[in-house]
């Protein structure tokens, strides 16, 4: 599985958005395949995000997040230059993490 | 066939559930809930107090259930979480986000619908939680 994400934080003002894409099937575990057979549930249990290693969101997610989840959220303080780092797990044990710099906007 | 289905996807996840560390963080008797009012007691809410400070900006009708995307700020006070629910999912709970150092109570985010709901954010600020829902007409079921 690809568990690239694509990340962007930009300094807008007074706040920093960070922007981020990942890549998962987010199965529910209810959706049938062709073979009319139940496909296993898969999906992202627990996001966090980091500003320079310090914890700035813990998220815990459930089935109902979108295929390929896409995420949102603003940190004050943080500055050019300065470290994000996002790390999902999901209830298969896998894993994935990605970390950028803040840039201008 | 519901209620077989559904017997299969537990049994499912109970094989599946993973044994590490951080798995006891999440909150499966909240997320697992199919009932709303179960989702919420799992996470320790009590009364929840409607409020206008809680801005949603969410379609009023999607055309694919499959995602709908929510945007959620709190202009509360001192907002340590954002919940998002959808009442008629056959797990309402969607996600709980927790807020610390310097982040601001907002998200934007893409969800499943499985028909048209209510969709329900509760934020948490100290002892006390805020709630403000949203109607979305859902034209084609996202939850397959």
């Amino acid at each position: 599985m690809d568990n690239n994400m694509k990340m962007r934080a930009q300094l807008k003002g007074d706040y920093t958005e960070v922007k981020v894409l990942m890549s998962h099937p987010m199965e529910t575990g209810r959706r049938k395949d062709d073979h009319d057979q139940l496909v296993p549930a898969h999906f992202v249990q627990l996001l966090t995000a980091t500003l320079n290693g310090k914890p700035v969101i813990e998220a815990q997610w459930g089935t109902g997040i979108a295929k390929n989840p896409y995420l949102t959220f603003r940190l004050k303080g943080a500055k050019v230059g300065d470290v994000v780092e996002v790390t999902w797990h999901d209830n298969l044990g896998e894993s994935a993490s990605q970390s950028i710099a803040v840039t201008p906007a | 066939m519901q209620r077989r289905s559904f017997l299969l996807g537990m049994l499912t996840l109970i094989a599946l559930a993973p044994v590490k560390v951080w798995a006891a963080l999440w909150n499966k008797t909240a997320f697992e809930a199919v009932k709303i009012n179960d989702a919420t007691r799992s996470l320790n809410i009590s009364a929840e107090i409607p409020t206008q400070d809680i801005v949603i900006i969410a379609p009023d009708r999607a055309e694919n259930g499959a995602i709908v995307q929510v945007e959620v700020h709190s202009k509360i006070e001192n907002t340590e979480a954002i919940a998002i629910l959808v009442e008629h999912n056959p797990t309402p709970l969607i996600a709980n986000f927790m807020f610390s150092n310097g982040a601001e109570p907002f998200v934007i985010t893409r969800i499943k619908m499985a028909e048209t709901s209510d969709l329900k954010i509760i934020v948490k600020s100290g002892t006390q939680y805020f709630t403000r829902s949203k109607n979305i007409i859902v034209l084609e079921n996202g939850c397959g």
